[in-house]
């Protein structure tokens, strides 16, 4: 068996100290924002790098996205994957229900072209939409099975042994393959890409699949930002001359 | 109004917030609400829905039903919508309520709104207002269908006791072909201590710490008052601590009566995962970093000379 692994990754904003609206409030002001690879499906990529290197096969990232997701594509290909896709939007955020029919639309022609995935990886929940559910959609349309909230991947013949936390500890899941996982960062730490994969990564051809839009019943209106405490913050000094002043305050709250 | 809510439970045992469904429940205004117990129901949990507000229960049980399986919990909570015909089917953000939730949506190719904090119930439409970024933004949606799925934000919709007695309700579910092909073939418990999520102080350290040894100046605090070290995400991606010790979007949520964030900016992913805390102290070089402009109090300087002037001012005073 030549293991075929698909991760599907979501582009998204990395906002600083504050997530800046714009003036309509429908939408994060990204003007001066960096993107990223949402970080499940960040650390997604590097697992499903690691169990090819372990077993052979390959790698292909999906994502839905504007033409910008591009370079979260590629960047996918600098630190291991042998294949990227790109589905094109208008560049709204799609619906948790219309991202899952179209990324079902295009695994399954994915998959007619080149062959079943045996093990397609989410993210637990995207950082942006936090819906945690496409995986659990695409999961049901294609009839395989999947467990959220994955912090170890392994596979073990014909199965996926997945492990993941529970309150006081973890617990381990067996799934037949072709199988999903909804995975969460700390899975793996992502490697970073070297100078000469990133230069080839650029190279690489991305193909597009097309998907039609078939919204779904959620829908957004506007942001806004949680309303701010505002603290006066006491400065209790400055270097090490103020530790005297800290111990106090640890045994002001009883926590000596 | 006819709602299902789900209760969680693991072999029997209620997680703590299965009757915060209930509580969800009751305030979208619900005349009946349908507890969903999948698998074994004793007398005392029984006792407890009804007591929290259940009408009635609807058991879902048998050979499948034995141990947790997201896909045959999710096919029976479809087989009590199915069974109910309810205007709303509601559960917990937690991981397993969240995701039977998604697959009784999925099922019934229904949207499902995550992590609600208030619902305002119209004919068709709800107005439903829901977390994003975990924490640290606010959406305001609309859910349109005729059976809504809606998974509450755990600790804002608190069960209130003083309700009745529910009568238990057999549902039948007609399973998949593939249920029970998901299968939980092991636990492992880990030693209890002092946990980043248990301690009443956590130290946490950031790019600020700059190495893994730097971190044993935070170790040490820690081993004096008790406490818990946490990081950011940068310390984790640069190896420096396990993700187990990660506070923020994609680590841990901890609400400890004093957290000390040592070199941490506060960038909004990490203040989302302590902004719970009681009190927060700032230890930073730069006296406009928005971590110490939200902080109660901040020492402002070299966290490799304040920490073990601490360490060290405790053991004077401890003898
Ligand atoms: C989708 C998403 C999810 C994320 N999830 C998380 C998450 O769960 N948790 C998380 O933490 N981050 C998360 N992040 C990352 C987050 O945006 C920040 O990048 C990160 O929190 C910054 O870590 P830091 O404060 O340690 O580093 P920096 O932002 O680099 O700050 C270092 C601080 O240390 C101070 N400093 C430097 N030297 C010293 C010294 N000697 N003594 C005292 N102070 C010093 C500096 O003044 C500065 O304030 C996420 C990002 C994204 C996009
Ligand atoms: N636009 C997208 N493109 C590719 N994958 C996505 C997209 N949106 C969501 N996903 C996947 O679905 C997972 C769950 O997303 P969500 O339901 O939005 O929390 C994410 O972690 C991704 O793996």
């Amino acid at each position: 068996m030549t293991l075929r692994i698909l991760v599907c990754v979501k582009r998204v904003p990395a906002p600083g100290a504050r997530i800046v609206l714009t003036a309509d409030r429908t939408e994060i002001d990204a003007k001066n924002l960096g993107f990223a690879i949402s970080p499940h499906e960040e650390c997604g990529v590097e697992a499903a790098v690691q169990l090819v290197e372990q077993h052979g096969g390959s790698t292909t990232v999906l994502t839905l996205g504007p033409g910008e997701a591009d370079e979260q594509l590629r960047y996918s290909l600098s630190v291991g994957a042998d294949k990227a896709v790109l589905v094109p939007t208008d560049g709204s955020d799609w619906d948790a229900q219309a991202t899952a029919r179209a990324l079902v639309h295009a695994i399954s022609e994915l998959e007619a072209a080149d062959g079943a995935f045996d093990l397609i990886v989410m993210g637990n929940e995207s950082a942006d939409s936090g819906g945690f559910q496409v995986g659990i959609r695409v999961a049901r349309a294609l009839g395989r099975p999947i467990v959220n909230g994955v912090k170890g991947l392994e596979l073990d013949g014909d199965a996926m042994i997945a492990r993941r936390e529970s309150a006081n500890g973890y617990e381990v899941y067996r799934l037949p393959l072709p199988a999903m996982a909804g995975v969460k960062e700390g899975i793996t730490l992502p490697r970073y890409p070297t100078l000469p994969a990133r230069l080839k990564s650029k190279k690489a051809d991305v193909p597009s699949v097309a998907a039609a839009k078939h919204p779904g019943g959620l829908t957004t209106g506007h942001f806004s930002n949680p309303v701010e405490v505002v603290t006066e913050t006491m400065v209790l000094g400055t270097g090490p001359a103020a530790a005297p002043a800290v111990v106090d305050l640890l045994d002001e709250l009883g926590l000596l | 109004m006819d709602i299902v809510a789900l209760i969680e439970h693991d072999r029997g045992e209620a997680a703590d917030v299965s009757f915060q469904a209930l509580a969800f429940a009751q305030s979208l205004g619900a005349t009946a609400i349908h507890a969903v117990v999948v698998g074994a129901l004793s007398s005392e949990l029984t006792a407890a829905l009804g007591a929290n507000g259940a009408t009635a229960i609807c058991h879902i049980d048998g050979d499948l039903t034995v141990d947790y399986d997201p896909e045959v919990w999710g096919e029976a909570l479809a087989a009590a919508v199915a069974q109910v015909n309810p205007q709303a089917v509601v559960g917990l953000a937690t991981d397993r309520s969240g995701e039977v939730l998604a697959h009784a949506a999925a099922i019934a190719d229904a949207p499902l709104a995550a992590n609600v904090t208030a619902v305002t119930a119209g004919a068709d439409e709800w107005a439903v207002t829901r977390i994003r970024w975990g924490g640290a933004l606010i959406e305001e949606a609309s859910l349109n269908a005729p059976v809504r799925y809606l998974t509450a934000a755990p600790h804002v919709f608190m069960p209130q006791a003083g309700g009745g007695t529910a009568a238990v309700v057999a549902v039948a579910p007609i399973w998949s072909a593939t249920a029970g092909r998901t299968q939980i073939v092991d636990r492992i418990t880990l030693a209890s201590g002092i946990t980043l999520t248990t301690a009443a102080v956590v130290i946490s350290g950031g790019r600020g710490v700059g190495s893994p040894e730097g971190f044993t100046k935070l170790d040490e605090l820690a081993g004096l008052i008790s406490g818990a070290v946490g990081c950011s995400r940068v310390v984790t991606n640069a190896g420096w601590r396990p993700h187990s010790d990660q506070v923020g979007q994609t680590g841990k949520r901890i609400a400890p009566e004093l957290y000390i964030a040592c070199g941490i900016s506060g960038a909004t992913q990490h203040w989302v995962g302590m902004m719970a805390s009681k009190k927060v102290l700032a230890i930073n070089t730069d006296r406009d970093a928005n971590m110490v402009n939200k902080a109660d109090y901040a020492v402002i300087g070299d966290l490799h000379e304040i920490l073990p002037a601490i360490s060290a001012e405790i053991r004077r005073r401890k003898g």
